[in-house]
């Protein structure tokens, strides 16, 4: 289906807006949508998902008649590194501490660069950055954070 | 006169010490990020917001504004000796600033910029100072029926003046609409779509989207590109310009402010209009069109002046309707709320000191930038040395805690999560994002007046017509939508939106 679609993009995005749209409205199927003047908490989400999915429609159908250009290639191997360190934080930052998933969350990242090396001036501007969110974000903005987690403390 | 009470009374807040500095601190940051590509002012805003919970709201909102207007002032810098944009708003100043700064005269397309960008800064200002009382006078008199109309009608500006297809666009601003919807309904207490997540009740909160979207699905993107970056090397002297280069400067750099005023009040404007059509009409009017692009010194002054403008004015809908102009804007209204300011007409005349300092305090910004910018170009410089690659994962540690930081939830790092799904894959499938953050924000606001006005209409939809401001508000949806159907402008406007 998708491959004979002339225009790609327009394609999948349509398919998103049938998905979500059709979605938002079967799981407010139940939510009442009452009268005009005393509208329920169903009405507006039901409008917009439908409206929703109007519009994916129209969006699929045009991309079978109109010519666009392809996607071009998804960089899969940033996409992973740079969600994966994101993951890596938000599982390591409450059990194992602020440190450890800074840790874990700027090495992953930086690997999702074509040209990641070590170097000194690398590994310095690690510490100044792991320094700099211990000192402004930890004791000057009092976010809760601890430094090192329960992993470490025990 | 109350004109003059009004501006003494923000002047006297704005130099306040501490403002000063949080202004101090704003600007610099703001130049900062500007300078530097691959960051813009919506991320930098959305991590800062969590952070300025504990300041009074006029240093939040000062130092908040300042990171904008400084953005604008930093792009240039990158864009004249880089050739790359350091924001959206700067991509035409890469034109002919480049082309200045390839014949040794960076120097002078620094200072046109940096000058044409105060020069527009101050006149906003008072453009701001003088229209704000009148349109918040006439906003006091609007019910939920006139409200909803005028959402409407930003909604579908914001639709319009995006980049892409107007029915993507569109598309776009529901699906915003509909994430808005989630969480606990204000009228009837049910909990919609909510999934059972007790962190989704509140509704989606908007800085992890605005993160993920504008933050971590741009990293990304850029990952695809090939860094190349050749700074322009050259002694930075001549700082200012000559008179020649001034007298060549300033009717676009009035003109350009002229245009970049009344572009930026416009809701969804966003940053790149102003500075193109200031470009398109000096490249029309110059008696010599061949100029430009080699070095015309009016191809600088006339974007620069614009875009600074726009950034300031539209401010304007915000202060004095309580509604977004812009992305940005959005997270501005987050930041009031966070303070407990329901954003809204009644802002200008219940927090008169935190809606004038921020006006004022703009000025103030302006000339602070200037001398930022000029004499320690050297330093912003020596920034654009740092490579992308030691750069981003500082900027993805900064998108985490932020999100982190606003409740102090590791739920907030999986929505952010998603978002960057998300938005990388509109980035892929060439969908501005930015009406969707809209749509977000103002979905409560429209689905309250909405309900609020058909019961008191008792269910007749004719109410928004039959009221007068309301049925001019909707006659100009109309007429955009009709408009946008006709081939003829559809045609112009994709001309327009790809100069």
């Amino acid at each position: 289906m998708a491959a004979c679609a002339r225009n790609p993009k327009d394609f999948f995005a349509g398919v998103i807006y049938i998905a979500v749209g059709l979605v938002a409205v079967w799981i407010g199927r139940d939510y009442a949508t009452g009268t005009g003047s005393r509208m329920g908490p169903g009405y507006f989400p039901a409008v917009l998902g439908w409206l929703l999915a109007a519009f994916g429609v129209l969006s699929v159908l045009r991309s079978f008649v109109q010519d666009g250009s392809p996607i071009g290639t998804v960089a899969w191997k940033g996409l992973a590194l740079v969600a994966g360190s994101t993951v890596l934080f938000g599982l390591l930052l409450e059990s194992a501490g602020l440190i450890p998933a800074l840790l874990a969350l700027i090495l992953v990242s930086a690997a999702a660069s074509r040209m990641f090396r070590f170097e000194i001036r690398a590994a310095a501007g690690l510490v100044a950055l792991l320094a700099f969110c211990a000192l402004v974000f930890v004791k000057g903005l009092g976010v809760p954070m601890a430094l090192l987690g329960s992993w470490f403390t025990g | 006169m109350e004109l003059f009470d009004n501006l003494l009374l923000g002047l006297s807040t704005a130099l306040q010490f501490n403002n000063l500095l949080y202004c101090l601190i704003g600007v610099v940051i703001g130049t900062a990020i500007g300078v530097l590509p691959g960051i813009g002012p919506i991320p930098t805003v959305a991590l800062l917001l969590p952070f300025t919970f504990g300041l009074p709201p006029e240093s939040a909102l000062i130092m908040l504004a300042g990171i904008f207007y400084g953005a604008q002032y930093g792009g240039s810098t990158t864009a004249i000796l880089v050739n790359v944009p350091g924001e959206t708003s700067s991509v035409v100043t890469c034109l002919d600033g480049h082309a200045m700064a390839r014949q040794g005269r960076a120097g002078p397309a620094l200072a046109i910029a940096a000058v044409s960008s105060f020069f527009a800064g101050t006149v906003a200002t008072v453009v701001i100072a003088l229209l704000s009382l009148p349109l918040a006078a006439l906003a006091l008199k609007f019910t939920a029926v006139e409200y909803f109309s005028l959402l409407v009608l930003g909604l579908l500006a914001a639709v319009i003046l995006a980049h892409g297809s107007v029915s993507k666009s569109l598309a776009m601003v529901f699906l915003g609409l509909l994430l808005g919807t989630i969480g606990i309904d204000v009228n009837s207490g049910a909990a919609r779509m909510t999934f059972g997540i007790p962190a989704l009740s509140d509704g989606l909160d908007f800085v992890p989207v605005a993160m993920g979207m504008f933050g971590l699905a741009e990293i990304i993107a850029n990952l695809e590109r090939n860094e190349v970056r050749q700074v322009v090397s050259q002694k930075l002297r001549d700082l200012v310009p000559t008179r020649a280069d001034l007298k060549a400067a300033f009717p676009a750099m009035v003109r350009g402010t002229a245009i970049g005023s009344a572009l930026g009040v416009l809701p969804g404007g966003g940053a790149a209009l102003p500075p193109f059509t200031a470009y398109a009409l000096e490249k029309k009017i110059a008696r010599d069109p061949q100029r430009f692009g080699k070095g015309a010194i009016e191809g600088v002054a006339g974007p620069e002046a614009a875009n600074n403008a726009g950034a300031q004015t539209s401010f304007i809908p915000l202060l004095t309707l309580g509604i977004p102009a812009n992305a940005l804007m959005a997270l501005m209204i987050g930041a009031l709320m966070m303070q407990g300011i329901q954003p809204g007409p009644q802002v200008m005349t219940e927090q008169p000191a935190l809606v004038w300092g921020v006006i004022a305090s703009m000025w103030t910004g302006n000339l602070m930038l200037l001398i930022i910018n000029l004499p320690l170009v050297g330093l912003w410089v020596s920034m654009l040395k740092i490579p992308y690659r030691l750069l981003f994962p500082a900027i993805v540690l900064f998108c985490c805690i932020g999100t982190y930081g606003i409740s102090n939830s590791v739920f907030n790092v999986w929505l952010m999560l998603g978002c960057a799904m998300l938005g990388y894959f509109f980035i892929k499938v060439g969908v501005e994002p930015a009406p969707l953050l809209l749509g977000l924000v103002l979905g409560p606001q429209l689905e309250e007046n909405f309900r609020r006005a058909m019961q008191l209409a008792d269910g007749d939809p004719s109410v928004f017509l039959t009221r007068p401001i309301s049925a001019v508000l909707l006659a100009v949806v109309a007429v955009l939508l009709l408009a946008m159907l006709s081939p003829a402008v559809l045609r112009k406007r994709t001309q327009a939106l790809a100069e």
